[in-house]
């Protein structure tokens, strides 16, 4: 491979890539506000520029094609005071709106004012004004004094998003940017913007002012709006989830995750109609118990029905882990056969950028982990119709709103003797159910989920449970969290009394006679590793990227 | 034998000394002197004392002329608090710097008086005062809102002409 030099360290090249690619791929970074890796080179922003030997002027290194035997200089004096001069020229009409200004802290022009810039102004003019309050869209608010007018957000609706609906109007210092006439920012990815706008110009109405980045914590996780599974980060505060922002994953999303994803995943960890306790029915009515009467309850009631006569639902929306022990605890604890889970797909939601029609995150993994009918056993429509004909007595449902699937189903539960739900918020479902176990969310276990090509990936808890400390459970901890005490209202965020689902059936099956050995879902994955598709695969393993299994026959049933 | 292990004493006292009576004199005049010098202490909590513009006593907000608070909720006191006092919740407003506290509160038994928040805040919004009077019977009254913080400007203004000179 070709070589170029930057600053004495000799780095290989594949032909055709520019200098700061080149530098990146080998760890140096360049400083740069408007070039991104996945979008096209604009080159205005200048703040790239390197002296390269033999060239009388100093280039910028997003857009010039490294060439054999290029000596680069990014840290010469000619290379520091053009960046001076550049960091002087974006400041001259920037406010100083740090204080008030959501990007404070991962704010690409505070960072390099730090880094680069000498830190003194000869502007005494007046700045340019321009409009602050900008409704670009449903979700994005614009600032036009803050923008260094670097194009990106432009560049990623062309080119990303795929509609352009963005443009810059104006000249000089008085160009801005604007929505093309009648037309708004709305497109399913406008928030992603937000992320690659290098300042605090583009912010998210739904997080505006909510909190300061350096007071929440960041867990790396899985979108579970989709089988796409985008990685993202979700941030915390106070024990509550205040964002998610996508994480770069170069098989699976790239740099980006969709609004819907974004904005409507993370509610319902937070929600007010969260299952805070076990419950039993007791003359009609739901009644709040203790963990060991609801487990007692829900043991001697299964023990009362012939094993044909009990059905399970597993659940796309439930990890592999959860899903692995339903199938185990059906078949060698219960002795039936008769599994399955719903299968949801939204053929309006999909697109050909990320968004997949199957909205659930891992449909794939529960087939793999068994959740199906083997040949003796029942189906879903199997089991719907044995709960017609009486046949079915006895459901147990995991993470899954049975009713809302089909209507027709509401009648049909009402016939059953019991019904046993593990659900994390209030539904049609839970409201008829016999016993209820709270369930942790996606955001409060460890578990993998196995996305539509087959990427098994990992999720971390980032809200703790009365079950999961945050301290002691190893999650990821802001400053708040490390020194908080009892005594600090910050400190006393919501903690509810919910426990991941492979718990709970670990438990139930250990007072049925059948000692399951799981202390974390890491052990869970560590048996289901005996399963083809996962062989001797293990957390470690999968990293933060995931792996890519060898899912058989089994993507094509689920994705057909 | 005996005799050399009694240890003489490094000085001996003097005539004078050994006298008692002019050494009784010297202590007296101490005491007559202090009786009549002007005091220096209070007759607290009748009397108050006034610190001097120096003196870092508890953290306030300021309330501007207009009867705003000048906060903007920017959260760097809270960052810069070694000892984690202040709470900070920023909410959205229609004023021209469109940030406020929707929530400021200071557990004043984590407050140790350094003064950084002072010292960091971009807006001159939070001033220690000269307010030494903290008396709580729970941990719950230790935690100041907003209520409690918020000073009008007239008050502090010593205060804050005081930092404008030597800040
Ligand atoms: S965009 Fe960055 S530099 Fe500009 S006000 Fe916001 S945080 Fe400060
Ligand atoms: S709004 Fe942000 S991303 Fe768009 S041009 Fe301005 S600075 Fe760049
Ligand atoms: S595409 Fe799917 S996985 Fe990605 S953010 Fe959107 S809903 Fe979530
Ligand atoms: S530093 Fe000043 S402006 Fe910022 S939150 Fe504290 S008091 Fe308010």
């Amino acid at each position: 491979m070709p070589k170029i030099k930057i600053d004495n360290n000799e780095i290989e090249f594949k032909p055709g890539q520019t200098i700061i690619q080149a530098a990146r791929d080998n760890g140096i970074d360049i400083p740069h506000f408007c070039w991104h890796p996945e979008l096209s080179i604009s080159g205005n922003c200048r703040i790239c520029l390197v002296e390269v030997e033999k060239i009388p002027k100093l280039v910028i290194a997003c857009s010039t094609i490294a060439s054999e035997g290029m000596v680069v200089h990014t840290q010469s004096e000619k290379t520091i005071a053009a960046r001076n001069a550049v960091m002087e020229f974006l400041l001259i009409n920037h406010p100083l709106d740090c204080p008030i200004c959501d990007e404070a802290g991962e704010c690409k022009l505070q960072d390099y004012a730090y880094k680069y810039s000498v830190g003194e102004s000869r502007f005494t003019e007046e700045k340019v004004h321009k409009q602050k309050h900008v409704d670009l869209g449903p979700r994005v608010m614009f600032d036009g004094e803050r923008c260094i007018s670097c194009s990106r957000c432009i560049r990623f609706c062309d080119e990303i998003a795929k509609s352009p609906q963005l443009t810059f109007v104006q000249r000089g210092d008085h160009v801005t940017i604007t929505t093309y006439p009648g037309q708004q920012m709305d497109n399913p990815y406008s928030m992603n913007t937000i992320d690659i706008c290098p300042v605090g110009a583009l912010t998210s109405k739904d997080f505006r002012f909510n909190a300061r980045v350096w007071d929440m914590s960041a867990t790396k996780s899985v979108c579970p709006g989709c089988s796409r599974g985008c990685n993202t980060e979700v941030w915390v505060r106070d024990n509550k989830i205040l964002r998610l922002t996508p994480r770069y994953n170069p098989q699976v999303n790239s740099y980006w995750m969709c609004d819907h994803g974004r904005l409507n995943t993370f509610r319902f960890v937070n929600a007010e109609d969260r299952i805070d306790s076990p419950q039993l029915r007791r003359e009609g009515q739901l009644i709040k118990v203790g963990w060991d009467e609801a487990f007692a309850e829900a043991v001697s009631r299964i023990k009362s029905f012939a094993k044909d006569e009990v059905a399970f639902i597993g659940s796309a929306y439930a990890t592999c882990e959860d899903n692995y022990i339903l199938a185990k605890f059906a078949r060698s604890v219960v002795g039936s056969s008769n599994i399955d889970f719903v299968r949801r797909a939204d053929n309006n939601f999909g697109d050909d950028i990320l968004k997949q029609n199957d909205i659930t995150p891992n449909s794939l993994g529960a087939e793999l982990v068994g959740v199906s009918p083997s040949k003796s056993g029942l189906g879903i429509e199997g089991i719907k119709k044995g709960i017609k004909e009486k046949r079915i007595k006895a459901l147990y449902v995991i993470k899954e709103d049975f009713i809302n699937v089909d209507p027709e189903i509401e009648n049909m539960l009402s016939k059953l003797d019991l019904l046993i739900v593990h659900a994390s918020n209030q539904s049609k479902t839970t409201s008829v159910a016999d016993i209820i176990f709270p369930a942790a969310t996606y955001a409060e276990k460890n578990g993998t989920f196995v996305n539509f090509e087959g990427t098994i990936q990992r999720i971390r808890p980032a809200v703790s449970t009365v079950d999961a400390d945050r301290a002691l459970d190893g999650f990821e901890m802001s400053r708040l969290d490390k020194f908080g005490t009892s005594f600090d209202r910050w400190a006393r965020g919501t903690k509810h009394d919910a426990k991941a689902t492979w718990k709970i059936l670990t438990s139930l099956a250990g007072l049925l006679g059948h000692k399951m050995k799981f202390k974390m879902a890491e052990e869970v994955f560590e048996e289901m590793a005996s399963i083809e598709a996962f062989k001797g695969l293990t957390y470690d393993d999968l990293g933060e990227h995931g792996v890519k299994i060898k899912t058989g026959n089994v993507e094509e049933k689920v994705n057909a | 034998m005996a005799l050399k292990s009694i240890k003489r004493r490094e000085k001996d006292l003097t005539f004078l000394e050994k006298l008692y009576i002019p050494e009784i004199l010297k202590g007296l005049t101490l005491t007559f002197k202090n009786m009549i010098r002007p005091k220096f202490t209070f007759e607290y909590p009748e009397e108050k004392f006034i610190p001097p513009s120096s003196y870092r006593g508890r953290p306030v907000l300021v309330e501007d002329s207009n009867g705003e608070e000048r906060c903007v909720a920017c959260g760097l006191c809270s960052r810069v608090c070694p000892a984690l006092a202040i709470e900070v919740q920023a909410g959205e407003t229609e004023r021209e710097k469109e940030r406020y506290p929707e929530k400021f509160e200071i557990n004043m038994l984590r407050c140790i008086f350094c003064g950084f928040c002072e010292e960091v805040c971009p807006e001159e919004a939070i001033i220690m005062s000269k307010d030494y009077e903290l008396a709580f019977s729970n941990r719950e009254d230790a935690i100041y809102g907003k209520d409690k913080l918020l000073v009008p400007i007239s008050q502090i203004q010593d205060k804050i002409d005081f930092l404008r000179q030597y800040k």
